[in-house]
């Protein structure tokens, strides 16, 4: 895992820390595919069950982050900015309620 | 609407849908119901408020304006909604095939009578243009039902006489009480998609309307009220982790379908794991659009076709799970054939959506917008040339905060972001290749297999790539048609099962068999 390869902003820190008072210990898994997909999920930890696919890809206010790894391997060179931005998207994402949606910033990997 | 229904004004206490280009063009349509300030939930026939009473503000992405107050619900309302549903399908899965096909073409024509309002609640809920909820999703979900209801006069069941004296049976019995959750880019479309073969078939149904969009249906609802009878179709909305997942985990029910993105796939599934009952899923795709060199071979009516092909991933803002968002382009016509396609692309009309020549409108939300910008931005820095468009749209008066991107073609390679995750977005990627090998190779180089397209005059070359794309469907020489009675449904991580055919019926069904012996002697074993 590259320590530096998920990152947060400032406004999603202060999300997580919400929802960590609201729900308790909270994970992320990538999405693919579509409508709400490439963007990241947000569970109560044990909520959505990881499996062989997966992969832990970093970690971001003391939350894991993990996605599938054949997606991962189509995201490998590039690094994510978590932010936040006004909206709720359709998913089952705890910050929804919260009209509120996680959003994932990218920029390329240094060669 | 019934009495449980209390209109009430805005929080801002500003008078709703009376101004702007939405109310200039409700004035223009005769036959059209009111529009309510807050909605309750569909339960058992009746409109009932959430049983804790929160609400949610439902905006409209053509002004980014709060347009109505949405149940939030919990799982108590999803556990009434529930009950109702068991209440009324024992009832509807005995009542008889003709009936219940009645019942789907009433629903069809009632949608008919009312189709240009029920299309102009659609692009204000969802922000596309009016052109196309009047002359595709509409018209394409009135069909749907109708076609579920001849499908379903039409089922048999089937005898295998197995010797003289022994026959198995087999007949379609309805699951029970079934579970659907749809997403927000065709909303009435999609829950046509899921509503007419499982109600079709016997069912009763629990449906969550996606937030973002969850106004048409209710509109729809209330005016098929009288029509379809009480618990059959309930609809309860609120926000995926509060209704959406005590619909999913409810032990209660006996399927789930699903439309969205692969992370809350997966845990649907998981929640039917625990219960040990089916899903269909479609999760979307990222599907390759192939334009071989011969459909520049002449400048006729094919090439024209073939480049409003390349222009198919503008249509519905490129909020399709179909979408064609990567191009695939033959490396000897590629100079021609893209100044061509950029010149298409460039014609397509982005304004308000309630114009009928306004081609593209809003997306469907900020987030989506932003996610949209988001993925623009990583193109970029991938190295990918902007071919055109590349940046956000301001619209003028009461659009100017609605969220329109310009239509953006790409040029970069497969290996790209931008041509592996579906964006979701009026984008394309486009690259190239030699080779018919070549295409199909980067056709399948992906994690997905929903839709694609092949463009050849040479039907042999269409005929080998149709059956060499992992996709389940491949339009060739065409694009974006979605007729009732055309299997639809993914190879890979696009999802499970096929919808807008008859074979949706079994998805809906479980198979009876009562095994028969006519024989009056004893086997002779004891």
């Amino acid at each position: 895992m590259d320590a530096d390869r998920v990152g947060v902003s400032d406004a999603a820190r202060a999300l997580i820390e919400e929802l960590k008072t609201q729900h308790g210990p909270i994970m992320f898994h990538l999405s693919g595919g579509c409508c709400d997909g490439s963007a990241p999920m947000c569970f109560q930890v044990g909520e959505f069950k990881l499996g062989g696919v997966d992969e832990k890809v970093g970690e971001i206010a003391g939350c894991e982050f993990w996605m599938d790894r054949d997606q991962f391997k189509r995201w490998a060179h590039t690094r994510w900015l978590v932010d936040v931005v006004p909206g709720r998207g359709a998913s089952f994402s705890l910050e929804a309620p919260l009209n509120k949606r996680f959003l994932i910033r990218s920029s390329l990997c240094a060669m | 609407m019934s009495a449980q229904v209390r209109p009430s004004s805005q929080s801002n206490g500003a008078p709703i849908h009376e101004s702007g280009s939405f109310a200039a063009h409700m004035k223009t349509l005769e036959r059209k119901i009111p529009l309510h300030a807050r909605y309750g939930n569909f339960i058992g026939g009746e409109w009932i408020a959430p049983l804790k009473g929160g609400y949610f503000d439902n905006i409209s992405p053509t002004t980014g304006q709060v347009i109505c107050q949405i149940p939030r619900s919990q799982a108590e309302d999803v556990e009434r909604a529930i009950d109702a549903a068991h209440a009324a399908a024992p009832k509807w899965g005995r009542t008889a095939v003709a009936e219940r096909a009645r019942v789907l073409n009433a629903v069809a024509d009632r949608m008919e009578q009312y189709l240009p309002f029920l299309a102009a609640v659609e692009t204000y809920d969802n922000g596309k243009p009016i052109r196309e909820t009047n002359l595709a999703d509409l018209p394409l979900a009135v069909d749907h039902f109708r076609y579920f209801a001849s499908c379903v006069r039409a089922q048999e069941g089937s005898l295998g006489e197995l010797d003289e004296d022994t026959v198995a049976y087999h007949y379609h019995e309805p699951l029970g009480v079934v579970a659907q959750i749809i997403p927000w880019n065709f909303p009435i479309l999609m829950a046509a998609w899921k509503l007419a073969p499982a109600i079709a078939a016997g069912n009763a149904v629990v449906i969550k309307p996606a937030e973002q969009t969850p106004l048409s249906l209710l509109v729809l609802a209330e005016l098929i009220q009288d029509i379809v009878p009480p618990g059959v179709l309930n609809i309860v909305n609120g926000f995926g982790v509060e209704a959406g997942k005590p619909l999913a985990s409810s032990p209660r029910i006996a399927k789930v379908a699903f439309t969205g993105e692969t992370t809350t796939g997966r845990l649907i599934m998981q929640y039917a794991s625990e219960n040990i009952i089916p899903v269909t899923l479609e999760l979307g795709g990222k599907s390759p659009n192939i334009f071989f060199a011969d459909v520049m071979r002449e400048d006729d009516d094919f090439a024209d076709k073939a480049l409003e092909g390349f222009a198919m991933f503008a249509l519905n803002q490129g909020e399709v799970c179909t979408c064609p968002s990567r191009a695939l382009v033959q490396k000897s016509i590629y100079e021609r054939f893209m100044e061509r396609a950029i010149k298409r692309v460039e014609k397509i009309r982005q304004a308000d959506p309630y114009e009928m020549t306004t081609q593209i409108g809003a997306q469907a939300s900020n987030d989506q917008y932003e996610k949209i910008l988001s993925y623009i931005d990583i193109g970029k820095k991938e190295g990918a040339k902007v071919l055109t468009g590349g940046v956000a749209n301001k619209l003028s008066g009461d659009l100017s905060g609605g969220f329109y991107i310009k239509p953006t073609v790409f040029e970069g390679h497969n290996k790209m972001r931008i041509f592996q995750e579906e964006i979701f977005g009026p984008v394309v990627s486009v690259t190239t290749f030699d080779t018919p090998d070549e295409a199909l190779e980067i056709a399948n180089d992906t994690l997905y297999g929903l839709g694609s397209g092949v463009w050849t005059r040479d039907i042999n070359l269409a005929y080998r790539l149709g059956r060499g794309i992992k996709a389940g469907r491949v339009w060739t020489n065409c694009y974006h048609a979605y007729p009732a009675h055309a299997a639809f449904g993914g190879y890979k991580k696009s999802g499970i099962g096929r919808e807008t055919h008859k074979m949706m019926l079994d998805h809906y069904q479980q198979t009876k068999n009562v095994l028969v012996s006519y024989g009056t002697k004893a086997l002779g074993f004891f």
